[in-house]
């Protein structure tokens, strides 16, 4: 969805605080929840349905609430859309668990072969103006621009279905690199560019 | 230059929260811990272990060993830039939010730069959590469309005819920066390279 998440080339935030204290947790509540979010995620769905659940959290409360405020939306939000107060008593995750799964991860990638035919390195592209109510990891920032494709990164799992339980439909995964004069053209900076990761259903090959 | 860098930083993250505000979040927090541990997603001595390992155990100092190694090691350099995840883990650094791992090199003709401007993904395993600034709007909006205004908010400074590259992290791939080693650091021993290696060198918004 075009949310207000979608921040890149907004020019309305003011200066980096870089300077102020950095911890890592600011209250206690944040710690306890970082550990609640990363442990829920297999009962409450996976990661991008969690990112979702913060897209769709209200504009104002997302800009003026701070980066745990957000998980703590999110996580109370998938609460409710899967009645999970009422679900089964499962077996929990131990100490040994966490340490496996800290280390192991959950993998993204998939050996199959994807249905859509990759397109090549080197190829121009452009971003489609694709605009799904759901979730999406295509940007705003780069929809319309052409870009060429630098790496196949392989096939990734596609965030755009896996977020609203409609399968992993796999599919090829690129590095596609985007100018800073196609995507801002008074941009003074000729040779700089954008590098993002982009799935095969958000671009076409570009004929211009 | 644009008007908006010299207004105040962020106003909206200005905001103090007062302690009853703070009560109605851990209030709410604990609700959803004691939701976890009732449903048998996660135990108590689970959840305490994870708050454990990324506020003590992972942090940067994986990545800088990353780096002082790469500077010293041609062998291990190439493989980390072919297959980042594989050469990570040789020194034991894997896991949740870097299962798949980039590393991009800076040269005299290429400075890279990290972001999330959808959400605030980051290479946890050689990183650990990011900084606040990381996750926050001024970065994540800016940083693609001047980066190198932003590089200078960090008080550093590139070569016109050196190219910017910022590397969006809009898929469930991780980048990390491998800085240029300095000239004075050249005769150094793995250990001591490490210790020069900074955080931020590794998002890519300061040189050593």
């Amino acid at each position: 969805m075009n949310g207000i998440h979608d921040l890149g080339g907004l020019q309305c935030f003011g200066k980096i605080d870089n300077k102020s204290e950095d911890v890592k947790f600011v209250e206690d509540w944040e710690r306890r929840l970082f550990a609640s979010t990363l442990c829920s995620f297999g009962a409450l769905g996976p990661i991008d349905a969690f990112r979702h659940a913060i897209e769709k959290m209200d504009p104002v409360h997302y800009l003026s609430s701070s980066y745990y405020e957000h998980w703590l939306e999110a996580v109370e939000s998938r609460i409710n859309e899967l009645n999970f107060a009422q679900s089964d008593v499962g077996v929990p995750l131990t100490v040994k668990d966490i340490e496996t799964i800290v280390v192991t991860g959950a993998h993204y990638a998939r050996e199959s072969r994807p249905e859509n035919e990759p397109f090549e390195i080197g190829l121009e592209v452009r971003a489609l103006p694709y605009s799904p109510e759901g979730h999406t990891r295509l940007p705003n920032y780069v929809k319309g621009k052409k870009g060429i494709i630098t790496e196949m990164r392989g096939t990734f799992v596609f965030p755009d279905t896996l977020a609203h339980g409609l399968g992993e439909c796999e599919q090829p995964l690129y590095s596609v690199r985007f100018s800073s004069t196609e995507l801002w053209a008074n941009s003074n900076s000729t040779n700089d560019a954008v590098h993002i990761d982009l799935w095969h259903s958000y671009l076409e090959v570009s004929n211009v | 230059m644009s008007e908006h860098h010299d207004t105040p930083s962020n106003p909206y993250l200005e905001k103090r929260r007062d302690s009853e505000e703070t009560e109605k979040l851990t209030k709410r927090v604990q609700k959803i811990e004691q939701l976890l541990i009732d449903k048998g997603v996660v135990t108590k001595e689970a959840l305490d272990r994870i708050v454990e390992i990324y506020e003590n155990d992972i942090g940067p100092l994986n990545g800088s060993r990353v780096v002082a190694k790469a500077w010293i090691d041609k062998g291990y350099k190439k493989r980390l830039l072919t297959d980042a995840t594989s050469a990570i883990a040789e020194l034991g650094y894997s896991g949740l939010q870097g299962e798949h791992m980039v590393v991009v090199e800076n040269t005299s003709s290429v400075h890279n730069i990290v972001v999330c401007t959808l959400c605030s993904c980051y290479p946890w395993p050689v990183l650990g959590l990011p900084p606040k600034w990381y996750k926050e709007a001024p970065y994540r909006s800016r940083v693609v469309i001047e980066p190198r205004e932003v590089l200078k908010e960090f008080g550093t400074d590139i070569s016109p005819n050196t190219e910017v590259r910022v590397w969006d992290s809009s898929a469930e791939m991780r980048y990390m920066v491998l800085p240029q080693q300095p000239n004075y650091a050249k005769k150094m021993s793995e250990e001591e390279l490490a210790k020069l290696v900074t955080r931020d060198s590794m998002i890519g918004v300061q040189t050593l």
